[in-house]
C-alpha cells in the first residue's frame, strides 16, 4: 500500500508544494492541546487532562493505545491513555521520572502541549467478549489498564467474571484510590489490591501481585488476562497465570521500549522483530514470552 | 519504483548506445529540466556524492581498493568514469537526510503555536546509482512509504528524484551483491541504466531506459540502437564482475541460525573487537535509525525538533527507566547483525543487507560481517552450497 | 472423621493426604482463634507450632530501625504460616499478628516432627508440601527484592 506524494512538476518554481499524501498526513507534527487539569496522584505520579486547542473532540482512540506528548522545548514521551474512551477529554497518568515528565508535572491548566497519536495496538476487549477477564496491574501499569476497565464496564454484560488484581509498592503509591474503592463496592467486579510492603495501618494484602493470582475468582480455562506493569512483573505474572491454567494465547501484555517517532521509522522501540510502537504495545503473551525472558534483547 | 511517471516502460525497450562525450549533454538536459545532478566526485581521498556541473566533475580514471578497514583510491590505466564500486556515502543522505528539522514551535502569550511545515524538495538526479544502492533505496522505500504510516519528508524527496543507475564492472574487495541477489546488474526501479564500455579505442555507454521519463531523457541527446555485439559485451562485463566479488555470504538458513544462537559465545568474541562506534550504521545504505533532538532558543520562545541519524550501537539507544536495555557491546552488536540479516526478513520480507560491503570497509577494526554470519551458519550445521539468495531484491 | 480432621482434609495445604495420615496430623492439631492485632508469635521466640489459616488474615512483620514495624507479607484463607519449626534452631525469624479476627488450625511442631521421623511416608508428604510453599514464597520474595516499582537512577 504505497501512498506517495505526487512529484513536483519538473522545473516548476519551489513555491508549489506537492499534494499531501492520502494517508496519515504529517505524522511527526503534533496537534496542540490545552491542559484542562493537572493533578498529583502520588509523590511521583500525576495525571494530566487534555483537550484539543480550538475545541472539537480528541482523536478517537482505543484502550491500550498511547500518545506522544510534547512539552515545548523539552521533548516528547509516549504515555498510555488512561481515561474513559467515551469522554471527550484525553487523560494521561505518568510518573515524573525524567526531564520531560518532570517539566510536564510543573505545567498548569491552560498550558499548551503537543499531542501525536493515538498509536499502537489496543487491549483485546472484543476478543475477550464471553470470557472471564483477569486484569493484572503492577504500579503505574494500572494507568493503561484503567481505560480497559472502563471499556469492560461499559459493556459489562458481554463478559463473565471480571477481576482486577493490582499490586504496588506501598499504600502511599496506590493510584486512583477513590475510584478503586468505588469499583470495589460494585457487585459485578472484584478488586484485589496488594502492596510490596506495608505499615500496620494498612489492613490489606501485603505481598507481590502474583500472590493474588492463584486465589482470584475466575475460571482459568476460559479467561482472558491483561497484564501491565514493570517488565519483570509481567513475566512473573504471565508465568503464574499459566500455572493456574490460563493459556499463553489468551494472556495479553503491554510492553514498553524507548520511542522517538512512534510510527516505525526511528528503530528505537525494536523488540526482537517487533516495533513496540506499531506491533504493540499490547502483545499476546505467546508472541513475546520467549523474547521477554532473554537478556538485553 | 516511485513517482507516477516512474512507471516501468513495458515491454523493456531495446538497449541504446551513446558516446561517453554525450554524457555532458545528458547532464545539461537534466539541468534544463530543473534537476540538480548528484554523482560520485573525488574529495578527501574518497569517492563521495556531490553536486556536479558537468561530466568533467566525475572521477575519471580512478578506482578503489577496499578491504576490511581499508579504503584507498588508485589511478586506473583507462579513463573510465565509473570504474569503481561504492564509497562511504550512501544515497540515503539525500532521501533520509542526516539532519532534518521536523517541527518549529513558538511560545507566545496564548501558549504554544507551530510554524508552517517545511515541504519542498528540489528535483534531483542521482547519476551513478549502483545495483546494490538501487536495492537499498527499495529497502528504505519499504520502511518509509509502504507501512501504515508514510514519512512525508522522505516521500517528497523520493518523488523528486530521478535515478540513473550504472552497472558495476569493477566490484571491490568487500563487494558481495551477488550473494544477496542485488547485483551487479541493476534491477528494476531506475529511470535509466547505463553500462560503461571502454576499449578498442571507443568509450561508450549502453543505455537501458527503465521508465518513460528515462526514455525521454535519452531522446534529448544523440544516441543510436545498440548492436547485439555491444549488448553481449556489456553482458560479458557484468558476468565477469559477478565472478570477481570480493566476498560471499551464504544466506540459506542464516535467519534461523542467527536467532537460534542469540546466546552464542561468538557474540562475546566480536564484542571484544567492536568499538561500538557505529561507523557501519552510518555507512550502511539501508540502516534507517534516527533520533529526535529538541532545541530551544536562549530566550525560550522558539523551540525546534530535529531528526538526526542515530545508531543502535549507542548505549542510549535503548534507554528506558534510568537504564538501557542493551548495556553490553555484545548485545548491541548482536542487535545490529540480527536485525540486518534476520529480523529484517520478519519485518519486511527481504534481507536488510544489499551486499555493498561498506560496513566491512569502514569498520575501524575490520570486522567482516560475512565472516561473522558465516561462523553462525557453520555453527548451526547448515550445509550445502547456497546459490545467491533469491530474496535479495528488485531483480 | 472428627470435625478437626474434616477441616484439615478440606484445607488446600493438606489436600490429598491419606486418611491415616490425616488422622496422624489431627492428633497434633487444635483450632485457634485470634483477635485483630493479636500476635501469634514474635521474632526470636521458639517455634513450637505452625499454622494453617482457615479464615482471616495474618501479617508477617519485622521491626526495622527507621520505620518500626513493617509488614512484608500477608497470608489468608487456605495459606500455611511458618516453617521455622521444620529446621533447627527452631526459632521464629519474623513476627506474625492477625490483621482481623482469624481462625487457624495450630499444629504442634514437636508432635508433627516426631510423627515425620516415625513414618517416613507421612514425613515425605509433609516435606513435599512445605517445599512447594517455600519455593513459591522464595519466588515471590525475589520479585519483592527486585523492587520493580522503584525508578532506578
Amino acid at each position: 500500500m504505497s501512498t506517495v506524494a505526487e512529484p513536483p512538476p519538473v522545473g516548476m518554481p519551489a513555491g508549489r508544494p506537492p499534494r499531501a499524501s492520502a494517508s496519515a498526513g504529517e505524522v511527526m507534527r503534533p496537534a496542540l492541546h490545552r491542559i484542562r487539569r493537572l493533578r498529583r496522584e502520588t509523590h511521583d505520579t500525576f495525571t494530566v487532562e487534555l483537550q484539543p486547542e480550538g475545541g472539537g473532540p480528541c482523536a478517537p482512540w482505543l484502550p491500550g493505545q498511547f500518545n506522544m506528548l510534547y512539552v515545548f522545548g523539552v521533548g516528547e514521551i509516549p504515555i498510555s491513555i488512561s481515561g474513559d474512551p467515551q469522554s471527550p477529554v484525553l487523560v494521561h497518568t505518568t510518573r515524573a521520572v525524567g526531564r520531560v515528565t518532570n517539566e510536564m508535572s510543573a505545567l498548569r491548566a491552560g498550558d499548551v502541549v503537543g499531542v501525536r497519536g493515538p498509536f499502537g495496538t489496543p487491549w483485546p476487549l472484543e476478543a475477550a467478549r464471553g470470557h472471564d477477564v483477569a486484569v493484572v496491574a503492577g504500579g503505574i501499569g494500572l494507568a493503561p489498564l484503567r481505560s480497559a476497565l472502563y471499556g469492560l464496564l461499559a459493556n459489562r454484560g458481554d463478559y463473565g467474571n471480571v477481576v482486577l488484581l493490582y499490586g504496588t509498592r506501598s499504600p502511599q503509591d496506590i493510584l486512583y484510590r477513590h475510584e478503586l474503592e468505588r469499583w470495589r463496592a460494585r457487585f459485578d467486579l472484584e478488586v484485589h489490591v496488594t502492596v510490596d510492603r506495608g505499615l500496620p495501618s494498612w489492613h490489606g494484602n501485603v505481598g507481590v501481585v502474583t500472590t493474588l493470582i492463584h486465589k482470584a475468582p475466575f475460571t482459568p480455562r476460559q479467561a482472558v488476562a491483561m497484564i501491565c506493569g514493570p517488565e519483570v512483573m509481567i513475566r512473573y505474572s504471565g508465568l503464574e497465570l499459566q500455572r493456574r491454567g490460563v493459556e499463553a494465547e489468551r494472556i495479553y501484555v503491554s510492553m514498553e521500549r524507548n520511542m522517538k517517532c512512534a510510527v516505525g521509522f526511528c528503530g528505537h522501540c525494536q523488540f526482537g522483530p517487533y516495533f513496540v510502537c506499531r506491533d504493540g504495545p499490547v502483545f499476546r503473551y505467546d508472541q513475546v514470552a520467549d523474547l521477554a525472558s532473554r537478556w538485553e534483547v | 519504483m516511485r513517482g507516477p511517471d516512474a512507471v516501468p516502460a513495458a515491454p523493456p525497450a531495446a538497449p541504446l548506445l551513446f558516446d561517453a562525450s554525450t554524457l555532458d549533454a545528458l547532464i545539461e538536459a537534466l539541468h534544463v529540466k530543473g534537476f540538480r545532478v548528484i554523482a560520485p566526485t573525488r574529495r578527501d581521498n574518497a569517492l563521495v556524492y556531490g553536486e556536479i556541473e558537468s561530466a568533467a566533475d566525475l572521477p575519471a580514471g580512478w578506482t578503489d581498493i577496499q578491504e576490511a578497514g581499508i579504503y584507498r583510491l588508485m589511478p586506473r590505466e583507462d579513463g573510465a568514469l565509473f570504474g569503481y564500486a561504492v564509497g562511504p556515502h550512501a544515497w540515503k543522505r539525500f532521501l533520509h537526510e542526516p539532519v532534518l528539522r521536523l517541527v518549529s514551535a513558538r511560545a507566545g502569550p496564548s501558549g504554544m503555536t507551530l510554524d508552517e511545515a517545511d515541504g519542498v524538495a528540489q528535483p534531483t538526479a542521482f547519476l551513478g546509482v549502483r545495483a546494490c544502492e538501487l536495492a537499498a533505496i527499495a529497502r528504505q522505500d519499504q520502511v518509509f512509504l509502504d507501512g501504515p504510516y508514510v514519512d512525508h519528508q522522505y516521500a517528497i524527496r523520493r518523488a523528486a528524484v530521478l535515478l540513473i543507475a550504472v552497472n558495476c564492472t569493477a566490484p571491490s574487495g568487500t563487494c558481495f551483491c551477488a550473494s544477496m541477489g542485488t547485483g551487479p546488474r541493476a534491477g528494476r526501479g531506475a529511470d535509466l541504466t547505463l553500462t560503461e564500455l571502454l576499449g578498442g579505442g571507443r568509450h561508450v555507454f549502453l543505455a537501458e531506459p527503465g521508465t518513460a521519463r528515462g526514455a525521454a531523457l535519452l531522446d534529448a541527446v544523440p544516441h543510436r540502437d545498440a548492436t547485439p555485439d555491444e549488448v553481449a559485451e556489456a553482458g560479458a562485463a557484468l558476468a565477469a564482475a559477478e565472478g570477481r566479488m570480493g566476498r560471499t555470504l551464504r544466506t540459506a538458513g542464516l535467519h534461523d541460525a542467527l536467532l537460534a544462537q542469540s546466546e552464542s559465545p561468538r557474540w562475546d568474541e566480536v564484542a571484544a573487537r567492536c568499538l561500538t562506534c557505529g561507523n557501519c550504521t552510518m555507512a550502511c545504505p539501508t540502516c534507517f535509525c534516527a533520533t529526535v533532538d529538541d532545541t530551544v532558543s536562549l530566550r525560550g520562545d522558539h523551540a525546534e525538533r530535529w531528526r538526526k541519524w542515530d545508531t543502535c550501537f549507542s548505549v542510549d539507544f535503548s534507554y528506558l527507566y534510568g537504564g538501557s536495555v542493551r548495556l553490553s557491546a555484545r548485545s548491541r552488536y548482536r542487535q545490529w547483525l540480527t536485525h540486518k540479516l534476520a529480523t529484517w526478513h520478519d519485518q519486511f520480507g527481504v534481507s536488510g543487507c544489499v551486499g555493498c560491503g561498506r560496513c566491512i570497509t569502514w569498520c575501524p577494526v575490520g570486522i567482516d560481517m560475512t565472516v561473522e554470519a558465516g561462523a553462525f551458519l557453520e555453527a548451526s550445521g547448515a550445509r550445502g552450497s547456497a546459490p545467491p539468495a533469491a530474496d535479495g531484491g528488485s531483480r | 472423621m472428627n470435625s478437626l480432621e474434616q477441616h484439615l482434609s478440606e484445607h488446600p495445604f493438606f489436600m490429598g493426604l491419606r486418611p491415616d495420615h490425616l488422622a496422624l496430623l489431627s492428633g497434633c492439631a487444635t483450632t485457634t482463634r485470634v483477635e485483630g492485632g493479636e500476635f501469634l508469635f514474635r521474632e526470636g521466640q521458639p517455634a513450637r507450632s505452625f499454622y494453617v489459616v482457615r479464615h482471616g488474615s495474618v501479617a508477617i512483620a519485622s521491626i526495622t530501625p527507621h520505620e518500626g514495624l513493617v509488614v512484608i507479607q500477608t497470608v489468608g484463607d487456605g495459606d500455611v504460616l511458618g516453617w521455622s519449626w521444620l529446621l533447627p534452631p527452631y526459632h521464629w525469624h519474623f513476627g506474625a499478628y492477625a490483621v482481623e479476627p482469624t481462625t487457624l488450625i495450630s499444629l504442634d511442631a514437636v508432635c508433627v516432627r516426631g510423627k515425620c521421623e516415625h513414618d517416613p511416608v507421612f514425613g515425605f508428604e509433609i516435606m513435599r508440601r512445605f517445599a512447594q510453599v517455600m519455593a513459591s514464597r522464595l519466588e515471590a520474595t525475589h520479585l519483592q527484592l527486585m523492587n520493580v516499582y522503584e525508578h532506578r537512577r
